[in-house]
């Protein structure tokens, strides 16, 4: 039979307050353990929470960056289940008034085409702590350092239909919260994690089938294969004639399968009910407004405006409209040299290879966008040619300067003086009678070709100053 | 010396009449010699109090000292107190020392008190009797054999037994106010948010109420005037300004509507209370108010509203107490289930586990909107009841128990009828209303209460009925038989 997959996706996005939601700790990534837990983050007791105002801002962001309604009064629930990483024995969340309802979100396909994904909702909580299992003689370690970290949970509805869609949903997502800088998004690092729920029907069925939650993907490719494997685990059993258990599973990427959870570690009854330790978050028409107004340009909206203002392809928009620090980047470059399809590409072939090479973020790239744009500046005005300009650019990239001072000290600079030229094509062609014998008795056609073996020799010679224009006019002079 | 009160303390200290060292020596005297009858304190550091003494004569020799500088006090035992044993009168908390003080604590330290040591009280503040106390129970200065009432109970037997001259006490249900009339004294619960919760370790967090135990109003407006105030820890706390109680209590009565709740004064209203009761507002009457009959109809539903909200909530405020991080553990856990269960079967006692069962039940998936719905929508009805009762009067009058202290172990069996005990008390928590306990008589030798609800806020009006009342009565200054050999 033929199955269609159905897919929801929970997304817990870390956002990027310099302190936690509920405490005044710091959030950085990677500290000793336990060295970033206040007492409240520890739940001594008489300990209480205060929201983190922030926190709220960068909720109302997401909010009106998907186009979702905002709720003018959303309410902290408790979700109580007992877990060492959880110290108070329930985690705060939202579960009847979240801050952020439906909204749409529309991702593009490889293909070009686009989709719209629904948003149930978002809502803000605080995470939990990590329970370390190694290194403590069969007894568990517990670092609190993540305890009271603010998440977002974003929820969509069941309108992805696979694999591929789910990680261009979740590219698409990264791309918005970082545009939004609510969030690093560093998946390593945890800060975008996904649960993946997921059913399979009959084509052509309106009927949901049963599903199942895989908890805490946290790669893009984990994700693809992850619903990969479970497509194929349920196709099989529904095949055979047998029924889906609606259960927690977790994705194992070295046998890549996903298994069910003990059933320990699922909690059945989180008896929720509103914290009473904190009021119902309140806000008005005007701070929503405040909020619109600092948002910026969404992705969407700059590919459009890279293909309308710049004359870039879909494809090339895309690329650099989807990382909002590559795509101003891009138009810093743009605006330094005067032309925006050459940048594009030097963005595109040259710097990106060399970033992904490298590892590296375009944050953190050695060379500026300023360099780039003065070293296209150097083609454009036909000081060095591109070839010559790569070799600048790798030079730029082990930070030897800018353009100018490179070319200067490498003497790099193209010779386009007719005099010096002359010479060396008068050399060349007395060095090569014989090519020369064989470019003057060929045709039109041939003549193209033998002609690219003498600019070959002279770029040699120059060791490839030589101007090619000029170069070519001057062959083609000299060798009728 | 142990006589005086908070007011007199202070008065006397600026005037160099006795030092704090001399003062709080006394009562700590007091304390080795009294409080084996009373169990009233949990722990007493005297070497802390006499360095507190110490240094708040320097400050008053210096002169410009805080109001309440040198004077000695005592704190309930779920107030959090920096490097001094906090345990809620539990085995979970007996060895908790915490690394910080609660707000109030705080405060009352900045306004120059002397910390004497910390009293007994309920397991986690639930019980009306003291008797689920880890300590054992305080014993009531009136009649050892009976209770001093709960779960403040340590705090109010201390100051009735001139132990220290105040106290404070936390109030969920009744806990300062019904500890206080029973032990002939004075207790305020304050409006919801008024007194920070931050390091008062929570029992039912949107009921929890810190507040003054003393023997006089004027002394509880001294104590609220420190403890009251916005904290930004505490997200529930008021940011609205603290009035001048201490000016407030001496404005006249003429005028004021008091109302008499028919619901207060019928069936299970023990008769020779009722009677003190009514005698004492007919000389609020004598002082100029009116007497305005009203109904609180919803009163009927104040005990099982309370006793969904305030164990559910409790439910899961005590789910911290596991054994990871603080606290009793259990010896030799084999897994994790077994440090939890164990912990929480030994750690806590039978009434908090009582409560704790009932208030997870309450909030189970399938009984959440039979139950803990159900109460919040009777606490919204209980609490329109009252603010439509003080469109027509400004203050609320009548007992604050059903009837004097009661034996020890006379109810400890029976909880709901121990839960009855808080029948006039719980609907100023449900509403988060301000409320009063003065001494209003004697019956068979043992205390009467009177309570006043006042307005959100009115605290200043509660303190001065009360101070009004006390300059022409004077069961406030009537110390137990034990203490003034035979002359009440």
């Amino acid at each position: 039979m033929a199955w269609e997959t159905v897919i929801g996706l929970e997304v817990h996005l870390q956002l990027a307050t310099r302190s936690k939601i509920f405490s005044g700790s710091p959030t950085a990534f990677g500290a000793e353990p336990n060295t970033q837990a206040s007492a409240v983050d520890l739940a001594m007791p008489g300990m209480l929470p205060v929201l983190n105002a922030q926190v709220v801002h960068y909720a109302v962001k997401f909010g009106l960056g998907i186009g979702a309604e905002i709720a003018k009064r959303s309410v902290f629930d408790r979700k109580n289940y007992f877990y060492p990483d959880l110290p108070k024995g329930y985690q705060i969340s939202q579960f009847d008034a979240p801050i952020v309802g439906r909204g749409d979100f529309e991702i593009t396909l490889a293909d070009g085409s686009t989709r719209s994904i629904g948003i149930t909702r978002a809502h803000l909580e605080e995470d939990a702590g990590k329970s370390l299992h190694e290194d403590f003689h069969g007894m568990s370690g517990i670092d609190l350092n993540r305890a009271g970290t603010p998440l977002l949970e974003i929820v969509s509805e069941p309108d992805i239909r696979n694999a591929e869609e789910a990680v261009a949903y979740l590219k698409a997502l990264h791309s918005l919260v970082t545009y939004l800088d609510i969030s690093d998004g560093n998946m390593a690092e945890g800060s975008m994690r996904c649960d993946i729920n997921l059913s399979l029907r009959p084509h052509g069925s309106e009927e949901l089938g049963t599903r199942t939650e895989i908890k805490n993907v946290n790669s893009f490719r984990f994700v693809e294969k992850a619903i990969q494997c479970e497509f194929e685990r349920q196709a099989e059993i529904l095949e055979e004639g047998g029924r889906i258990v609606q259960e927690t599973r977790l994705y194992d990427p070295e046998r890549n399968e996903t298994r069910p959870m003990r059933s320990k570690e699922v909690a059945n009854d989180y008896r929720y009910f509103p914290e009473p330790d904190l009021l119902p978050v309140v806000i008005d028409e005007a701070f929503i407004s405040a909020v619109q107004a600092e948002l910026p340009e969404l992705p969407g909206a700059k590919r459009l405006r890279f293909t309308e203002q710049y004359g870039l392809s879909t494809y090339d928009a895309g690329v650099l409209a989807d990382d909002r620090r590559l795509a101003d980047y891009f138009e810093q470059v743009t605006a330094r040299c005067g032309d925006a399809k050459i940048a594009a590409n030097w963005v595109q072939v040259e710097l990106l290879g060399l970033l992904n090479r490298s590892d590296t973020s375009i944050a953190s790239s050695p060379v500026s966008a300023e360099h780039l744009g003065d070293l296209i500046a150097r083609i454009l005005d036909e000081s060095i040619s591109g070839k010559i300009a790569k070799q600048v650019f790798e030079a730029m990239w082990q930070g030897e300067g800018s353009a100018d001072e490179i070319i200067a000290a490498k003497g790099l600079k193209q010779v386009s003086d007719s005099g010096a030229l002359e010479a060396m094509v008068a050399e060349i062609i007395a060095s090569h009678p014989e090519q020369v014998q064989q470019y003057r008795d060929a045709d039109e056609g041939r003549r193209k070709k033998l002609l690219g073996f003498f600019v070959g020799q002279i770029m040699k010679l120059s060791k490839g100053q030589a101007n090619p224009q000029v170069v070519n006019s001057l062959l083609t002079k000299h060798l009728e | 010396m142990h006589e005086h009160s908070v007011a007199q303390i202070t008065r006397g200290l600026r005037e160099h009449l006795f030092s704090s060292v001399e003062l709080t020596t006394a009562l700590l005297a007091r304390i080795d010699d009294l409080d084996s009858r009373y169990n009233s304190f949990v722990t007493v550091d005297a070497d802390a109090a006499l360095a507190q003494a110490r240094a708040a004569d320097a400050l008053l020799a210096a002169g410009d000292a805080p109001p309440l500088t040198g004077v000695p006090i005592a704190h309930k035992d779920i107030f959090c107190t920096r490097g001094m044993r906090t345990s809620c009168a539990s085995r979970m908390l007996d060895n908790f020392v915490p690394p910080y003080d609660a707000s109030v604590v705080q405060r009352l330290r900045d306004a120059g008190t002397v910390t004497i040591g910390k009293t007994n009280m309920d397991e986690f503040a639930m019980g009306s009797s003291n008797e689920t106390s880890l300590y054992g129970a305080a014993r009531n200065p009136w009649d050892t054999d009976r209770v001093p009432g709960g779960s403040s109970g340590g705090s109010a037997a201390a100051v009735a037994a001139r132990l220290v001259p105040a106290a404070t006490g936390t109030d969920t249900g009744g806990s300062i106010r019904q500890p206080a009339a029973f032990c002939g004294i004075t207790g305020l619960k304050p409006t919801y948010g008024r007194v920070s919760r931050l390091g008062m370790i929570a029992f039912a967090s949107s009921l929890d109420q810190g507040g003054p135990i003393a023997r006089s109003a004027e002394d509880c407006a001294l104590l609220l005037g420190a403890m009251a105030g916005h904290d930004p820890r505490d997200s529930t706390s008021s940011e609205r300004p603290v009035d001048d109680y201490l000016v407030a209590l001496e404005d006249s009565l003429k005028g004021l509507r008091i109302g008499l709740p028919r619901e207060y004064f019928g069936d299970g209203l023990d008769a020779a209370t009722g009677a003190a009761v009514m005698a004492a507002i007919r000389l609020l009457e004598d002082c100029g108010a009116s007497l305005v009959d009203i109904s609180l109809p919803t009163s009927e539903l104040t005990v099982p509203a309370y006793y969904v909200i305030a164990p559910a909530e409790a439910s899961t405020n005590l789910a911290r107490f596991d054994g990871v991080r603080y606290g009793y553990r259990c010896k030799d856990p084999q897994n994790l289930y077994d440090l939890y269960t164990r912990t929480r079967e030994e750690g806590f006692g039978d009434e908090v586990k009582t409560r704790i069962l009932i208030g997870t039940y309450a909030l189970s998936a399938g009984y959440y909107d039979a139950y803990y719905k159900k109460a919040q929508q009777v606490r919204r009805l209980i609490a329109e009841d009252f603010s439509r009762c003080f469109d027509s009067v400004d203050v609320i009058a009548g007992p604050t128990t059903p009837g004097p202290a009661f034996a020890l172990g006379a109810k400890s069996d029976d909880p709901v009828s121990m839960y009855l005990e808080d029948v006039y008390t719980l609907a100023a928590n449900l509403a988060g209303l301000p409320a009063l306990s003065v001494p209003a008589g004697l019956t068979g030798g043992c205390p009467v209460g009177l309570q006043l609800i006042g307005r959100h806020f009115d605290e200043a009006r509660l303190l001065n009925v009360g101070h009004q009342y006390q300059c022409v009565s004077d069961w406030h200054l009537r110390a137990p038989e034990a203490l003034t050999g035979g002359q009440p």
